[in-house]
Formats: C-alpha cells, structure tokens, sequence
C-alpha cells in the first residue's frame, strides 16, 4: 500500500464528499496549516443557488483563502477553490481551472470524477484526492484514474463515516488506498505540506 | 492531431477550444461508440460524413434548460426588456442557443412584456442538427416540471403550462413564440458579424473557449451590438480582463453589461 507519494511532493489536493461530508470539511479546516503550499480543490454535491453559503461557512473556519472556483483561473498554492454548483470543474495542463456545463455524471454535476480524473490527468503523481461520506458512488471511477497515475488515495472510513456507501464503494474498487478517520484528516493534509 | 483533421477536412476550428473539456468529449464519444482504435476513430471523423455530424453533435455541449437562473431571467424582465422596450423595433441574437430553450424562455418573457410582436430573435448555433430541434420547439416532458419552476422563480405569474401543449413525453410550445425566430447556424469561431443587435445572449457557450478566443469572441459581440445594448454571458463568465471591458457597465450583480 502506497502511504506516501511516490515523489513527496503534493502538487495538488482534491476533496470530494457527498451527503454528510460537511461535517468533515467543518472539522478538518480549523485545523488545516496557513502554511499549506499546495492549491485544494473541493467537490461537493449540493443543490444550485446556495453556492455562497458553502464558501462563507469553510471562509470563517480557516485563514487560507477560500473561494468559490472561477473560470479560467489560475490554481495557487494555499487557496482553496469550490466548485460552483451546477458546473463540473476541470483542470488545464496550465493549472487554470475550466469549467464545464455537460451532462450530468452519476447524477451530479458538479461530479467528483470528472474533477478526480481530470486533475489526475494533469498532477499525476503528485495529486492527492479525499473522499468522504456520500450515499452515491460518484468518485470511485475517479480514484481509480489517480490510481493509475500514481497519485495518492485517501478514503474516510466508512464505518465512521455519516454516509458509508461512496468511501464503502471507494475501499472495495480502489487499490490501493489509505483510510482515514475525519479527525486525523486536518494533520495529514498539513503532512503533505513540501519544503 | 485529431482536431487539425477536423479544421482540415470540415472547416470547423476546435483549435481554441478550452483543452480539458475538449479532451474529455472526445475521449467520451471514443469509448461511447466503442472503436477499435483510435486511429479508426479518427479516420471516420475525418472521412465519413455521417459519422462527423455525430462527432459535431456529440462534442459541443448542448445542455441547456429553459428559464435557467431564474434571478438572470428576471432582472432580463425587469431592468433589461422594458428599456428595448423604448425601441421601435428589437433585434435579439441568441448565440450559441443549442436546442432553443433559451430563446424561447426569452421570447416568453417578451410576450408577456407586450413586446414580442415588435422583436426578432436571431438564434445560431455551430450545430445544425440542434437548430433542427429548437425550430421544432419541442421538449421532454419529464423537464417541464423544473423549467415552470424556474418560470415561476423568475417572476412568471402566468400558468407555464398555457404556452404548450403536451404529446406523449414531449411538449410543444406554442407557435407564436417561434414566429419571431431566425435559425441559422453560425460558427462564434469563425464567422462574421452579421447584424446589429439590441441585446446578444451567450451563455454557457464561452466557457469551453480559451482566454484568447474569448477576447476575439467579445470583439465580435462588441461590433454587433448597438450603444446601449446588453451584453448577457452565463453565470460563470464573465467580461473582466478583456481589453474594451471599460466600455462597459455591469447591471445590478447580473452576468449583464451595458455598452456605453
């Protein structure tokens, strides 16, 4: 099992969560470090038109710059970028962000695959991608392509997880992966801040 | 390489489209009519006619809903339509419309205004097999219940369901609402300014472009729009950064901008 990145170095990082993944991301910000040099990515499935609300609640629980992710912009170390409701989030080999309003993927949009996938194509060994709880299996497929570049898979437990079935989903397809309790999330991310 | 037989062999440039949401069509479409290779692949987009039409089809999106973003929808209703209004005569260019529910979101709004009678809307789309559909006027069903949502969020007070009629899984709406369209296809990429507009919508269409074929797609707005016409992107797009945006002026906090 693959514990760290092959090159040490974490060029990128993707969170993708599902029902019951607020939680989680109101858990582990507080304690995420100032010093995290490396750009995160967030991919949560909710309802169009509360987009702002997302942004606010994570913005008043960290000192790292967190917006809602815009077209054509460029990813920067230690901010931290929302996918905007009802648009999939892609990523160039320029490290800018598109953002694309196609077919629904696992009826989500935006879809945690199409950002895992994408950014896998572009950060390769150097990405890191979160799962978290969910109650649909939109990520795996995505995981899997991490996989396949060498990047670095992280699954919330499931048993401790609010919603088992996407990590449960993630645990049984992906190999390998690392598996991870909510509360030790916030250190391991900061682990993978680089010199 | 895929994309240069494309420009080569049919003309439509891909070229400048935003490389990661290009790729992942084509690679979509690929593993979706399962080819043996991708040089088989490419050989029929290159050679068979029908298959490109697919190929055309298939890789622009054409995802769209009817009254999407209601509160855009209503500040086009309250701010936006009334001013035209002043207008003798109103010419609307939908750019990029894909199946037309936009259009006809739109042409909902002007009846409704009193004002579809004195307007005409221009409705392009690279794709001629969409124009096809949204000549038609004809939806799924199962969509109509979201779309009278949206109608109703935006500020419609009628009852959605007296501008259509519905058969089988499809609606049909009605046909004064498409009387006062023009379809034609138009490629954003390569064609030419070819009126003067009051309002120009493009939504969703820009952000499968590059930065620099954005810009040159604003300039080609910019020379189809009259002064003081309205300029309408997606909620996600946006005129910042692009050399002549100062001639604009942004409405309330609305993807609308005025020109000056």
């Amino acid at each position: 099992m693959a514990e760290t990145l092959t090159q040490g170095k974490c060029s990128a990082l993707v969170i993708g969560g599902s029902a019951g993944s607020l939680d989680v991301l109101l858990e582990i910000f507080p304690s995420l470090s100032v010093n995290i040099n490396f750009p995160i990515i967030l991919v949560t499935h909710r309802k169009a038109g509360n987009d702002s609300l997302l942004t606010e609640l994570l913005k008043n629980r960290t000192s790292l710059t967190v917006r809602e992710a815009e077209e054509k912009e460029k990813l920067l170390p230690g901010y931290v970028y929302i996918a905007p409701a009802d648009y999939h989030l892609l990523v160039e080999n320029d490290h800018t962000i598109s953002l694309d309003y196609s077919e629904k993927v696992n009826y989500s949009r935006p879809s945690i695959d199409v950002t895992f996938q994408s950014a896998a194509e572009i950060f390769k060994n150097e990405l890191v991608c979160i799962l978290l709880s969910g109650s649909n299996a939109d990520g795996v497929e995505g995981l899997k392509t991490v996989n396949k570049y060498d990047g670095l898979v992280l699954i919330q437990n499931p048993e401790t997880a609010s919603m088992a079935y996407m990590p449960q989903q993630a645990v049984n397809e992906v190999k390998p992966h690392i598996i991870l309790d909510s509360y030790k999330m916030a250190g391991y991310i900061n682990g993978l801040i680089h010199k | 390489m895929l994309l240069n037989d494309v420009l080569e062999a049919h003309g439509y440039d891909f070229l400048e489209y935003s490389h990661a949401s290009i790729k992942r069509r084509i690679t979509r479409l690929y593993s979706l009519d399962s080819f043996v290779s991708f040089a088989e692949f490419r050989y029929a987009i290159k050679t068979d006619k029908q298959y490109f039409k697919r190929f055309l089809e298939e890789i622009t999106v054409n995802v769209t809903e009817m009254f999407r973003d209601p509160t855009f929808y209503k500040s086009l209703r309250n701010d936006v339509l009334p001013v035209l209004g002043t207008y003798p005569f109103i010419r609307i260019w939908v750019a990029g419309c894909s199946t037309g529910e936009e259009a006809y979101s739109l042409a909902i709004l002007l009846k409704e205004l009193n004002l579809l009678n004195k307007s005409l809307i221009y409705a392009t789309d690279i794709n001629p097999s969409v124009l096809e559909k949204a000549k038609k006027g004809m939806f799924p069903l199962n969509y109509l219940k979201g779309y009278s949502e949206n109608y109703v969020q935006s500020g419609g007070v009628k009852d959605f369901s007296s501008y259509y009629t519905a058969n089988y899984s499809l609606v049909k709406f009605d046909e004064s609402l498409n009387s006062k369209m023009i379809f034609s296809t138009h490629n954003l990429v390569s064609d030419h300014s070819f009126n003067e507009f009051q309002l120009i919508l493009c939504r969703n269409v820009l952000i499968y472009f590059d930065k620099d074929l954005q810009h040159k797609v604003f300039n080609l707005f910019d020379n189809s729009l009259e002064k003081l016409g309205y300029l309408a992107l997606g909620s996600k797009e946006s005129l910042d950064f692009w050399a002549n945006a100062k001639d604009y002026k942004r409405i309330r906090n609305e993807k609308i901008w005025r020109k000056l």
